[in-house]
Order: structure tokens, then C-alpha cells, then sequence
């Protein structure tokens, strides 16, 4: 099966991308295809290179790099929402991108579900 | 990474927002708000659902000078628009529809007078059925 994966929630406060990624990263392994997670409100936080989590923590923002690097998974932050809270080009994080709406109702349309992780 | 190419030539799917929040507590209502609009270039069927203090967001006469905050209430008026638009076209293959959810709103003491845009009042069993049959739920 084919998954499209919103985030709603940045790292931390909510559990919510911890289950988005431990759910792409068990999709993945069960042999299904995640084309693509999009970051959505505060979930665009997940982006931010800046982050640097306790050594003795999950780092939630490089585990997501690491995933998309070596499953070649689509990260994309929106733009509009990533503006109005400072994640821009200069502190995003490698394997994410920044893109447009439009790429999250495309994976509304591409995948034969989209599951939304939030509070 | 590169940019994943999704196959969406000829795809109609029903797309559902559903709006839960209160409008200016959170910013989920106007960023919901923001990918309905943007959806519409897609021309896909879609349900924009108002449940729980979510119905608040369309209701008629706010005022957001004291909380120094964007009134985006107006916008709402360019959903309806939208949906006048889709019905009227007979070229054009996408049904939209605005709801709110009867249980959200009579507790709230709302009837349909009390919302800006013209909506369709579903039970929650209703609104089950709608939430069921759609290919997508994306929501604040």
C-alpha cells in the first residue's frame, strides 16, 4: 500500500512525530511505500537544523533526515507555514525540502491513504 | 531529496477538512483554511466539516481588534464562492460541501442563521458516513 503522512505537531511537546515517524519507518520495512510526509502547522519544527535535543534523548529532527536519506522518503515542509515560524532554507535540515500547499493535496491524490499524526 | 512526482493526471478523490478548533485560540482554523484554498486549483470533491468548537470559525459578526489578530472570516465567503462556482459549471467535476454538525452546534446554542455561509446541517451519525466515504480527512 501506498501512505501519504501529514504532521501537525513539532518535536517534543506532542508525541505526534515520534508515531509518524515510527509508523513510516514500520510501513517501510513491511514492505509498503511512504512517497511522502508533509509538515503542516508547528510540524514544520521538525525541520530545524537548530535543534539540538540532550545527548541521552532521541534527536527527533535528524532521525527524520536519516530516514528520508536512506529510504529516500519526500520530507516537505510548507513554505507559507514555515515562514510565518522562521523555517527557511538557512536552518532546514538535510532531506527535507521546502514546497507548496499543493504537494499535501497531491498526496491526498497519489496515495491510497493519507494518515494524519496531530494532537 | 529529490521531489517524489505523484501520478494525479484524471484522480477525483473527496477530500474532507475538518475544522475542531475554536478560530483564534490556535492558528489550526486558518491554516486548514489555507490548504481548502489551495485545493481548489486540484478540483477535487471536498467536505469542509465544522465539528466541536470548530463551528465557531464561521460564525457571523467577529471582532478581532482587541485581540490584534487577522478577522479571516471574509475568507469563508470565498469557500462559498467556490462551492457556487463548482455546482453552477456543469463542465466542472467537483461537488463541494459545507457542514457542520447538528450535536456541535445546538450545544453551543447555534442554528444555521448564526453562521456566515449557507451550510448543511448532518447528524453525527451523518457526518460518520461522510467522514467514512471520504478518500482523505485532513484536519487542525
Amino acid at each position: 500500500m501506498k501512505f501519504g503522512i501529514l504532521v501537525n505537531e513539532g518535536p517534543f511537546t506532542h508525541q505526534a512525530s515520534d508515531s509518524a515517524y515510527q509508523f513510516v519507518k514500520a510501513a517501510i520495512e513491511k514492505g509498503h511505500e511512504v512517497p511522502r510526509v508533509f509538515f503542516y502547522y508547528d510540524g514544520v519544527y521538525n525541520a530545524n537544523k537548530l535543534s539540538a535535543p540532550q545527548a541521552d534523548d532521541r534527536n527527533v529532527v535528524k532521525r527524520w533526515s536519516d530516514l528520508a536519506i536512506e529510504k529516500d522518503v519526500d520530507l516537505v515542509v510548507c513554505v507559507a507555514a514555515g515562514l510565518r515560524r522562521g523555517i527557511v532554507e538557512d536552518n532546514l535540515m538535510d532531506g527535507f525540502r521546502i514546497s507548496g500547499l499543493g504537494q499535501l493535496t497531491e498526496a491526498a491524490m497519489g496515495t491510497d491513504r493519507l494518515v494524519m499524526f496531530g494532537d | 531529496m529529490a521531489e517524489y512526482n505523484f501520478e494525479t493526471e484524471g484522480v477525483k478523490k473527496t477530500i474532507t477538512f475538518l475544522n475542531r478548533k475554536a478560530p483564534y485560540g490556535t492558528i489550526y482554523a486558518l491554516e486548514v483554511l489555507e490548504s481548502v484554498l489551495i485545493s481548489a486549483a486540484f478540483e477535487q470533491h471536498a467536505n469542509i466539516v465544522f465539528v466541536d468548537d470548530g463551528v465557531f470559525q464561521i460564525k457571523k459578526g467577529q471582532d478581532t481588534a482587541d485581540l490584534e489578530m487577522k478577522n479571516f472570516l471574509p475568507t469563508y465567503g470565498i469557500i462559498e464562492m467556490e462551492k457556487e462556482d463548482a455546482d453552477e459549471d456543469e463542465d466542472m467535476d467537483m461537488n463541494w460541501r459545507i457542514i457542520v454538525e447538528k450535536e456541535s452546534m445546538e450545544a453551543r446554542g447555534l442554528t444555521p442563521d448564526d453562521f456566515k455561509v449557507t451550510v448543511e446541517v448532518l447528524s453525527s451519525a451523518e457526518l460518520a458516513d461522510v467522514l467514512a466515504t471520504s478518500d482523505a480527512v485532513i484536519g487542525g
